[in-house]
């Protein structure tokens, strides 16, 4: 067993609604970003994991993903990196 | 009849569940997520609040209560399962109702009254209201801006299964009657088999005249008489 560390992207599928990322955009117009256009806002997830292989850490937090960590109405999810901790 | 109100750490709508079914004749008991066991309940109720402080997604960490495991195979066999607020996104997140409820549109919390225009009155849930009736209950949320995919949308429309819009007072839904955001003003929807009820608006919290609103009396009237209809018919459900 070998203790990865993991990066786990979770954001709002294409076309939900956004209103954080909405409020966030106004913000940044309002400061003068007015070129700064699609706010999304999502979430990361740190954690590490005791796996086997480099693979098995990554299909594991796949499945933690499907069964708790995103929402599959509303939000995609991405493992950003998988490294040994 | 007896109604199991469940109790997540951060529920705070569960003794007005209690007083509210209690007020309507039925037998409300108290369940404690951890608790398991759901023999001779008659229906579920799972209560507004903070489940597990609505931490990752509002209901996310609750669906996996120990209790809920008790609560799908319930729902499955037909047994009566209501969400209200918190609860609803409870059974959203568990799969028992479709969608999903995100941050409201105005990243506000709203707590106000709201207007509903009952659009079935032939659910176990609904029976002592009028179809079309318009109905006045508080609203308290900070995700109830109700989600589905085009397909689950144009199923919960065809199928009937939209129970509660947000309407204005002349009973038409429009944005500014809209509190949230939610597609299609949609406040509260039924499964497919129309045995589990979701809604986020609390009428639990209209109850009696002297706090503003009786319009929630009838929802838990109609769920003590469908019961007492089905016992008496032989036809308990949700063994």
């Amino acid at each position: 067993m070998t203790r990865y560390r993991l990066e786990i992207r979770v954001t709002p599928r294409p076309g939900i609604l956004d209103p954080q990322g909405k409020a966030i955009h106004h913000a940044l117009h309002s400061l003068g970003w007015e070129a700064v256009d699609d706010v999304r806002v999502g979430k990361a997830i740190h954690l590490e994991l005791d796996a086997p292989s480099e693979d098995a850490a990554r299909a594991e937090a796949t499945t933690m993903c499907e069964k708790l960590l995103a929402n599959p109405v509303t939000e995609n999810f991405e493992i950003d990196r998988v490294e040994p901790a | 009849m007896r109604v199991a109100v469940v109790t997540f750490p951060g529920s705070n709508c569960d003794y007005d569940l209690y007083q509210a079914v209690k007020q309507v004749g039925g037998n409300p008991e108290f369940r404690w997520h951890r608790e398991r066991g759901l023999d001779g309940i008659d229906a579920v109720m799972l209560s507004g609040g903070f489940s597990y402080g609505d931490y990752l997604r509002a209901g996310a960490i609750a669906r996996f209560s120990p209790i809920m495991e008790d609560v799908v195979p319930f729902a499955e066999a037909g047994g009566l399962v209501v969400g209200i607020c918190n609860g609803f996104q409870v059974l959203c997140e568990a799969g028992l109702l479709p969608g999903a409820l995100i941050r409201n549109e105005s990243l506000r919390f709203q707590s106000e009254d709201c207007l509903m225009r009952v659009e079935r009155a032939d659910t176990p849930f609904t029976s002592d209201y009028a179809e079309g009736q318009v109905i006045r209950v508080p609203l308290a949320h900070a995700e109830g801006n109700y989600r589905a995919d085009d397909e689950t949308l144009a199923q919960l429309e065809a199928g009937n299964r939209v129970l509660f819009r947000y309407v204005d007072a002349h009973g038409n839904a429009s944005d500014e009657a809209n509190p949230n955001g939610s597609t299609a003003g949609i406040a509260g929807i039924v499964n497919e088999s129309g045995n589990v009820m979701g809604m986020m608006p609390h009428p639990e919290r209209a109850m009696e005249a002297l706090l503003g609103s009786t319009d929630g009396v009838p929802l838990f009237a109609s769920l003590v008489a469908s019961l007492s209809a089905g016992a008496a018919a032989g036809t308990g459900v949700g063994r």
